[in-house]
């Protein structure tokens, strides 16, 4: 599949019908430091349709995991809009923010960040609890299909990174989220390994159809996704 | 509800995965709570048994007559009120010998008794008249017969020889008492016609204008609010009780805060995930909450269990030493409501809400991301070390200010509290300092690091360390106002018992038959009668003491203030010696003039010394004996000394005994009064050392729940050394090493602050508790006992983290580079 036209700072990209799921608007994000406010996002727009896989990229420290926070509303944003089902997501109040973190949102993250004192089988389906949306069938299958059957007792720190990643990755979906963000999901993981995460998620994405959004400053796994873009200077620009 | 339950689980887990760390957390809840609900159980007890004693007499609201200058009335004044159509009914109270155990005798008579009065039985009819017919009847509560070996149906016997009428046991009468019929009273008491009050009838009220008309100035109204004597004099005691029930709490406050403090710690990377999967702060601070409440009911239960205990244990020593003290008399068995159950479960909950408040609000503060980010907590410690240094330098100013306001018990201890407090903020300051120092200073990069990392250990063990200098300083300084006051006890002891033999006689008779045959002892080398007689000073009990002449007293008794003039004067002029605390209380002065309430008129007497009276409660007057039975007609003259040449005691003694028999109601020697007066003070201060030494076990376990919990975060900051070629074992012995050198410094902290506590305790609360000081003493080799403690204390709390980073496998250091956070 043919990349489509980059966006630019200035104009949208059409999107396909139907609606995309999530448009960002002239995003704009600075961080205070002891010289002066220092911009990361001068003005970014991106829109992701529902189904549609999209990898961000970029050098590091160039401001994508910070685009990704603001998306999965994790963190505020300076300026600019984020609409997710046409409902601007930044302007939400924090119960609401939660609520979507919780229903709608699912995140990897490169840390895994699964809970130490919870099992494997508690850590996949505690998200799903969360929103009160647990399918023991759902569940079931994705502990199979992730290859964790053998590990539902186990704790995090017994598990290898791959393990602790599948993990992550089966709780973020448990909850069939509408949006899927990953932070650099395989930059703990070796190649081979990364590749067999990426494309087991991408399986799972596809069947669940939410829209996926990964950073990765990986060219070849940014290949594998539908559409590429890059992130400079605070801005987005074609990969 | 759904969040809350599941955010609820998901935290609580974390005590799943350490439950050393919990156990520490609800032991240190549970000891703190302990300590302080024991303490309260103490007193709850004491002033239980103080008011059953007292609302004998007043309960119901009833009002009581007394002599107007104390002691007793004659009996012509109830006949008096009664003929002009008061209502009111006679009683008469003293203290007999029952065996070993000195009994509360009190008379009443139970056809005029008041319906108001919880003595019920004595109003059946039944009772009534066998209390006045036949044999008569005794009536105590079944914890007395208990005491006094007794059963029901027995007749008790007092060391006079009187025997009482069989003993029936009732639930209303109050602890260590007889009650019998008035008559049988006076008799046993040796007080023919005599009343010590006259209880008014509900139906009636008598005030002041009345009964000056019928009674002249005899008589006095008691109102029944008016705090009885006992429940007045034993306020100090109780108050310090609770001041060392609440130092108590405070410690174990410092490790469930210290617990609490660090697995927030620990949790910060399920905080942040359960933030990042959609816990609102909200649903997050109510799991807080409510894993908060199950702690409290789990280690408030325990610590209310565990202060009953404590008080079962301790209820003995403070019951002699109350009775020892002041005359009260305990019931044994401990009975508490629910509200002393509610007020510890209480206790225990706001201890947990203060520990768990700072954590809690940072947490709800804290935006989501940041919560993530260690700098974020680093930069807020460094930020709470500045904060600390503020508040103590606030505490150390808040003491001075209390130290110039100081005029009483609760600004004493307020002065303590805020050296206190101020020097264990101070603490982790003045320890981040010296380690920078020693950074600065080191050579080699093993022992840079050793301070270096030190400064970074310092956040998590400030709490602890702070326990542990609290404990050492309440060491040095109770154990060195105590041990101040035991040889100034003893020394002053040696003073005031100079006479070989101390005895009182059963009747004035007697004592006149006994004083006759002592006269004619070739091995008694001096006779000397002791008077006494009762009187109110500024609404306070006194006792006046009429001594003769002789140079046992003017050799021998022991004077803060007086001239070489002063027993000259006291027995040639209305003079009279006045004990510290009276002098105090009266705010009187050497040379200052007395008007002391007598019979008839007042008593002018000038002050001619001031002397120590340590361990007495009530005002005490010494006058010449003489000029005491002038103006007392009431004056006690039973009471006798003895100088007898040392080896002949036993003999003079047993010849008494032997001649006179009944006649002497007590005889002793010295040696036993010295001893009976030793074990009192002893007793009192059983109590203070268990309550230190709970203190001091209740801050190692402080520093052993920290070190513990920092084990797992102390990793991370250990794997680096460990990766670049230190062992573990040297890593293990090193870290032993710091904890020693920062009990060493919190030990030599304690050093200065323990003196000051002395200080504070002798200088001011003693005084105002108690109405005497102390002389200061300090004892270095308690300083020395100290240090050892803080070392041992250290070791015993760090030996188990030390030996588990010791011998931990390398998988685990790794880990710390695999999965870093």
């Amino acid at each position: 599949m043919n990349a489509p036209s980059v966006l630019s700072s200035a104009a949208f990209v059409d999107a396909k019908p139907p609606a995309p799921l999530l448009r960002v608007v002239n995003l704009r994000k600075s961080y205070a430091t002891p010289q002066g406010p220092l911009p990361v996002l001068r003005g970014v727009n991106l829109a992701l349709e529902a189904g549609a896989t999209l990898a961000l990229m970029g050098e590091s420290g160039c401001g994508k995991s910070t685009l990704l926070h603001l998306v999965g509303v994790l963190d505020h944003a300076d300026g600019g809009e984020i609409l997710l089902d046409s409902v601007d997501i930044a302007r939400l109040s924090e119960n609401a923010r939660a609520a979507l973190r919780r229903e709608t949102i699912g995140v990897i993250f490169q840390q895994f960040n699964l809970i130490a004192s919870l099992t494997v089988a508690e850590n996949l389906a505690f998200q799903a609890r969360l929103a009160g949306r647990l399918d023991p069938q759902w569940q079931e299958e994705l502990t199979r299909r992730l290859g964790l059957k053998t590990l539902v007792s186990r704790y995090p720190e017994q598990l290898s990174g791959g393990q602790q990643q599948r993990v992550a990755v089966g709780r973020a979906l448990a909850v069939r989220p509408k949006l899927l963000l990953a932070d650099e999901p395989t930059g703990n993981l070796d190649e081979a390994a990364g590749d067999a995460m990426l494309a087991l998620t991408l399986q799972l994405v596809e069947e669940t159809g939410c829209a996926f959004l990964m950073v990765t400053h990986s060219a070849r796994l940014a290949a594998r996704l539908q559409r590429r873009v890059r992130l400079a200077t605070g801005a987005l620009t074609p990969s | 509800m759904r969040e809350t339950l599941w955010t609820l689980l998901a935290l609580m887990s974390h005590w799943r995965r350490h439950p050393v760390n919990l156990a520490t957390l609800i032991l240190g809840l549970a000891i703190a709570t302990a300590l302080w609900s024991g303490v309260q159980a103490l007193n709850a007890q004491a002033r239980k048994s103080y008011d059953s004693a007292a609302a004998i007499f007043s309960g119901g609201g009833l009002q009581n007559l007394v002599a107007a200058r104390g002691g007793l009335f004659t009996q012509e004044l109830f006949v008096k009120l009664r003929r002009a159509g008061a209502k009111v009914s006679p009683a008469l109270e003293g203290t007999a010998r029952v065996g070993e155990k000195n009994i509360r005798l009190i008379g009443v008579e139970p056809v005029t008794l008041p319906r108001a009065l919880t003595l019920v039985p004595l109003r059946e009819t039944k009772e009534a008249t066998n209390i006045l017919t036949g044999e008569g009847r005794s009536f105590a509560s079944a914890q007395t017969l208990r005491d006094l070996s007794l059963s029901e149906g027995a007749r008790p016997k007092t060391q006079r020889g009187f025997i009482l009428p069989p003993l029936v046991a009732i639930e209303k009468a109050p602890p260590g008492a007889i009650i019998v019929d008035i008559g049988v009273a006076q008799k046993t008491l040796d007080k023919p016609q005599r009343l010590s009050r006259l209880i008014v009838s509900g139906e009636t009220r008598i005030d002041a204008a009345t009964l000056a008309e019928v009674t002249g100035d005899a008589l006095r109204v008691e109102e029944p609010d008016e705090a009885n004597d006992l429940s007045r004099l034993t306020d100090s005691f109780h108050l310090n009780l609770t001041a060392f029930g609440l130092l108590a709490f405070l410690v174990g406050f410092f490790i469930v805060n210290a617990s609490f403090g660090l697995a927030f710690e620990q949790r910060l990377p399920m905080v942040r995930t359960l933030r990042a999967l959609g816990v609102s702060a909200r649903a997050l601070v109510a799991s807080l909450v409510c894993e908060l409440l199950v702690f409290t009911l789990v280690a408030g239960g325990i610590g209310v269990i565990g202060g009953y205990l404590i008080a079962a244990a301790l209820l003995p020593d403070v019951a002699a030493s109350l009775e020892g003290l002041y005359g009260a008399q305990l019931s044994g068995r401990l009975t508490l409501d629910a509200r002393w159950w509610l007020s510890g479960l209480a206790m225990a909950g706001a201890g947990a809400l203060l520990a768990a408040g700072s954590g809690l609000s940072k947490t709800l503060r804290l935006p989501v991301l940041s919560v993530a980010r260690p700098i974020a907590w680093r930069e807020a410690h460094h930020s709470y070390l500045r904060r600390q240094a503020a508040l103590a330098a606030l505490s150390l100013v808040a003491a001075a200010l209390a130290y110039r306001a100081a005029d009483g018990l609760v600004t004493g201890f307020l002065v303590i509290a805020f050296a206190l407090l101020g020097a264990a903020l101070l603490l982790p300051v003045a320890l981040a300092v010296l380690l920078r120092i020693g950074e600065s200073l080191a050579r080699g990069p093993l022992v840079r690091w050793f301070f270096a990392d030190g400064r970074q250990e310092i956040a998590g063990l400030s709490l602890a360390l702070m326990a542990l200098l609290l404990a050492l300083a309440t060491n040095i300084g109770v154990g060195g106002m105590v041990e101040g006051f035991r040889r100034t006890f003893t020394g002053w002891l040696d003073a005031r018992l100079v006479a070989e033999i101390y005895y009182e006689a059963a009747t004035p008779a007697d004592a006149r038959e006994i004083e006759e045959w002592t006269r004619g002892q070739r091995n008694i080398a001096a006779i000397l009668p002791v008077w006494r007689a009762k009187t109110r000073l500024d609404d306070w009990p006194v006792d006046i003491v009429g001594m003769t002449p002789h140079e046992t007293y003017s050799a021998h008794f022991p004077l803060l203030e007086g001239g070489d003039d002063a027993w000259r004067a006291l027995h040639e002029e209305d003079a009279a010696l006045i004990s510290e605390q009276l002098a105090r209380r009266l705010k009187v002065r050497l040379g200052d003039a007395l008007d002391i309430p007598a019979p008839g008129e007042n008593w002018r007497a000038k002050i001619v010394g001031v002397f120590p009276d340590y361990g007495n409660p009530k005002g005490q007057l010494r006058v010449d004996h003489e000029r005491l039975a002038r103006r007392f007609a009431d004056a006690s003259g039973v009471h006798y000394s003895l100088r007898v040449a040392p080896a002949a005691v036993a003999q003079v003694m047993a010849e008494m005994q032997t001649r006179f028999g009944p006649k002497i109601a007590r005889i002793v020697d010295q040696a036993e009064v010295k001893k009976v007066s030793t074990d009192i003070f002893e007793r009192t201060f059983t109590v203070t050392a268990a309550l230190n030494t709970l203190t001091l076990i209740v801050s190692a376990i402080a520093l052993f729940a920290s070190l513990l919990t920092l084990s797992n975060l102390r990793l991370a900051q250990i794997a680096p050394v460990w990766a670049v070629g230190v062992t573990r074992r040297r890593l293990a012995g090193l870290e032993l090493l710091r904890i020693l050198l920062f009990s060493a410094g919190a030990a030599l902290l304690a050093v200065p602050l323990g003196i000051f506590m002395t200080w504070g305790l002798v200088a001011i609360v003693n005084v105002a508790a108690f109405g005497w000081r102390l002389p200061m003493h300090v004892f270095p080799e308690q300083w020395a006992q100290v240090f050892v403690v803080a070392l041992v204390t250290a070791l015993v709390a760090a030996i188990a983290p030390a030996t588990r980073l010791a011998r931990s496998a390398p998988t685990d250091l790794l880990k710390v580079f695999a999965n870093e956070r």
